[in-house]
């Protein structure tokens, strides 16, 4: 532990912080799961999905954009904490169109392996059927919109990671939705399939053609564990 | 072929002249939009890839923008857009038959376009004018107290003026429904009474700037727009930070359902509020300031620049202002299109900069970080003005009005069941009870404290004091009598918060879209105590999950009626376990017509 370095406390437990990091970052190192959709670690944070609130001090905030102060006491792990993000997941799952059992992305999606983490069945909230456009004209890449969660990781992914501004975001409120540099579609975009774009979407919404099913269901990551289990594993290693 | 090449010749002309009366800057974007807007009627693609090449900018960002706002077209409308206001007010006066006659009058339909392009109708959330409902804007030009029998005068104005829209202003200007009232009807000691233009601002130039945050920060101002964080505090974070240079900006975007106080400052005290901004700017070592007028005011524009006008020639603006060498400041308006997100402070910045008007993460703060990345201090119209008296009158004689926590006086734009709607300047420490008495609403059965936003409270409250220690508000107050049905008013509220979500997080974005669909089920009688159940848990999370204010107070109107009416909600719902949200043999109606035969389960049985 460097001099500057400081503690924080979750859930009862000391967890390190140096200053610079979010509450979220240092829970990271530490192994402590903040449950996030929106957020990768090599992006700026977004503060979208909102999965990752906290009780803060007594106070609810978000925590990936939240910087680590001395002292701070913060609940994660609780059951009004997990029953609020439940119910965020939900809201996502209605709000678009996500058909798992037939989406490719099945087993190795984060929305997916977070509503089997969080514990939710079915959805009792209206599903909107919206309509949601597809975008197929990229010669590598496709853009399926029913599965997009406006997590935005492609549109700051595109501008800090590629230097260009591919995605962007259209319309306001529920009528939001990903939009990309050209009015006839992603095949006119300078998007690469090399780019960090094309390679950061949580769901099946932004895919590699080509690429389906080549690990058979079953195999895949989450299949094998649950999400935030790399993260707990750490957890583990301090301990021991 | 060589008529589009010319359209499109002549309308990158238009838009190259947007482009450089505005400096080619693309911080701007959001003037240059609306002024291409004004120009074309709508912000055609074309427009859209044209600006984004000539600024430098990716078309998805101009796009993004555009997309944005409720009063910028990406598609035309009609040539004349007649946005009749939606609110709970206007409804419970007539709006809707209103529409009703100008749907018939113009042959389109709510939410259309007549075919031949000429008229577009559509609702819109609250102009400001609750005091004068029914009201419309027609491009922009604010029409009030219409009445059924209006309708066809109105439209013969229109009629007359859609081959030649520059005279429509003034063709409109003849009519007895372009009359604004003045809705002053309680003037009070601390923002109308009587003084000299320039008292506070020469009062505040004999000071240092330290020793005007000072007198501020004794006065106990707080801020007015609803949050009531002290006036002082802000100023000395923002002085205190290190920046090129500091910004203040005037939030002249009030959007809250109910009000209009700001409205009434900005035609009859302009100068206050002006002198305010001054102020703050000489107190923050700010060199520029800017007041966001929401879109809705437009009507108030020319009369807001000729009074900057007139501070300019009297040196109460520009250079050396009062003679103070050194001492230069100067203030630009923006107008705003019709997003109330924008009244957050940081979504306001954010819209300034061009952009659509999500709100930022904070921190960092404004006062850190703001306008341009610089040290920045947003303060609410109303809080302008108090500043200006306070520095002409002493930090002593304000903090005799109102209360310990509360100083001074509160404007209260008052409208519903009432017999005196309008603008009350009151103190601080007023009860409920005090207020109807004032305005003649002694028959209230609820009262809607604060807009939408705030509290919905029933007569066991009345004896609550208007203030942030006991019941805090922005300003609006809806009073409604026995004879109104809060339910439907609770989910009018829900479907003004769907409509104004900006969508960035999830829980405001979906929540408050699904509680218009679950109160809808309530309200068809098809609710059971499950169904309420899950309304709240949903609110519940929706206000401890949401990035921002309108997300965290967005089910207030719902929490508040199920705290304070419960009678009201028991008896809206049905005695019974379970009510599918849909109906099954409606739905299943068109399969068995298809397929000529029941479900295989019932046939079984």
């Amino acid at each position: 532990m460097s001099e500057a370095s400081f503690a924080i406390t979750v859930d009862g437990v000391k967890v390190p912080a140096r200053p610079g990091q979010t509450v979220l970052q240092a829970c990271d190192e530490a192994g402590v799961y903040i449950p996030r959709l929106c957020y990768h670690p090599d992006l700026p944070p977004g503060g979208h999905c909102r999965l990752c609130t906290c009780k803060i001090n007594g106070r609810h905030g978000s925590t990936c954009n939240l910087a680590a102060a001395p002292g701070m006491v913060i609940e994660n792990d609780t059951s009004e904490l997990n029953d609020d993000r439940r119910t965020i997941v939900e809201l996502l799952f209605i709000e678009g169109n996500h058909f798992c059992p037939a989406c490719e992305k099945s087993g190795d999606c984060e929305l997916q392996a977070m509503a089997y983490r969080l514990g939710l069945e079915a959805p009792r909230l209206p599903y909107q059927w919206a309509p949601r456009q597809m975008d197929a004209s990229h010669p590598e890449i496709y853009l399926d919109r029913n599965r997009c969660i406006l997590c935005c990781r492609c549109v700051r992914a595109s501008r800090t990671e590629d230097g260009k501004a591919v995605f962007g975001l259209e319309g306001r409120g529920i009528q939001m939705r990903i939009a990309v540099d050209a009015a006839t579609g992603l095949g006119n975009t300078d998007l690469e399939a090399s780019d960090k774009a094309s390679d950061v979407c949580p769901v099946g919404c932004i895919v590699h053609k080509g690429t389906a099913f080549q690990l058979p269901y079953g195999q895949r990551r989450f299949d094998q564990v649950p999400i935030g289990a790399e993260i707990e594993a750490k957890r583990m290693e301090v301990r021991e | 072929m060589k008529a589009t090449g010319m359209m499109q010749t002549a309308m990158r002309e238009t838009l190259d002249a947007i482009v450089k009366s505005i400096g080619n800057d693309r911080t701007r974007l959001f003037s240059i939009v609306q002024a291409v807007q004004a120009s074309l009627g709508h912000v055609p693609d074309a427009a859209i890839d044209h600006l984004a090449q000539r600024l430098g900018m990716h078309r998805v960002e101009v796009a993004d923008t555009v997309s944005f706002y409720t009063f910028l077209d990406r598609e035309k409308k009609g040539d004349i857009h007649i946005r009749l206001t939606k609110s709970p007010i206007s409804l419970m006066q007539g709006a809707p038959e209103v529409a009703q006659a100008f749907e018939e009058a113009l042959g389109v339909r709510m939410g259309q376009t007549s075919r031949d392009g000429k008229y577009a109708l559509s609702w819109t959330s609250d102009i400001g004018m609750a005091d004068q409902e029914p009201s419309a804007l027609v491009n922009g030009v604010p029409l009030t107290r219409i009445t059924v029998a209006d309708v066809p005068e109105i439209v013969a104005a229109l009629r007359a003026s859609v081959s030649n829209l520059s005279a429509l202003e003034a063709t409109l200007g003849q009519l007895p429904n372009a009359l604004i009232g003045s809705s002053l009807v309680s003037p009070g000691p601390v923002l109308f009474a009587p003084t000299n233009r320039g008292a506070g601002l020469r009062a505040a130039l004999n000071l240092s700037p330290e020793q005007v945050i000072d007198v501020i920060t004794r006065a106990r101002l707080r801020g007015r727009g609803g949050a009531g964080f002290p006036t002082g505090m802000k100023w000395k974070a923002c002085r205190q930070a290190k920046g090129e240079t500091r910004y203040v900006i005037c939030n002249a975007d009030e959007g809250e359902p109910g009000t209009f106080k700001d409205r009434v400052l900005l035609t009859q005290v302009p100068d206050r509020v002006f002198a305010g901004m001054t102020i703050a700017g000489y107190a923050l070592g700010a060199r520029e300031g800017i007041m966001y007028l929401r879109g809705e005011y437009r009507c108030l524009w020319n009369h807001l620049q000729q009074t900057l006008f007139q501070r300019r020639r009297q040196n109460l603006l520009g250079k050396d202002i009062c003679g103070l060498d050194g001492f230069d400041f100067d203030i630009r308006i923006e107008l705003g299109a019709g997003a109330y997100i924008c009244g957050e402070e940081s979504a306001l910045i954010e819209s300034l900069e061009g952009k659509r008007g999500a709100p930022r993460d904070r921190p960092p703060f404004p006062t850190e970080r703001g306008y341009l990345q610089q040290p920045t201090s947003v303060n609410n119209v109303e809080t302008l003005a108090c500043v200006t008296r306070i520095l002409e009158k002493g930090a002593d004689w304000f903090r005799q009005f109102g209360t310990k926590e509360s100083t001074g006086t509160k404007l209260l734009s008052v409208c519903g069941d009432c017999e005196e709607p309008g603008v009350y300047e009151v103190p601080f420490g007023i009860t409920v009870n005090e207020v109807l008495d004032l305005v003649g609403g002694g028959n209230a059965e609820a009262v809607q404290v604060g807009g939408p936003s705030g509290q919905c409270i029933a007569p066991k409250d009345f004896g609550r004091q208007l203030c942030f220690e006991d019941l805090p508000t922005g300003g609006s107050t809806m009073v409604f009598g026995p004879h109104r049905d809060l339910l439907a008013i609770v989910r009018q509220f829900a479907e003004f918060f769907a409509h104004e979500a900006c969508g960035w997080c999830v829980p405001c974005r979906v929540g408050t879209t699904v509680f218009v669909q679950m109160l809808d089920k309530i309200l068809d009688d098809r609710g059971t105590l499950d169904d309420v159940q899950r309304l709240e848990s949903l609110c519940r999370t929706v206000g401890r999950t949401s990035r921002c204010g309108l997300g965290q107070t967005a089910p207030n109107p719902i929490l508040s009626t199920l705290r304070n009416f419960p009678r009201l909600w028991e008896d809206r719902i049905k005695q019974t376990d379970f009510i599918p949200a849909f109906d099954l043999e409606q739905s299943l109606r068109t399969a068995i017509a298809v397929q000529g035969r029941l479900p295989a389960a019932e046939e079984d049985s």
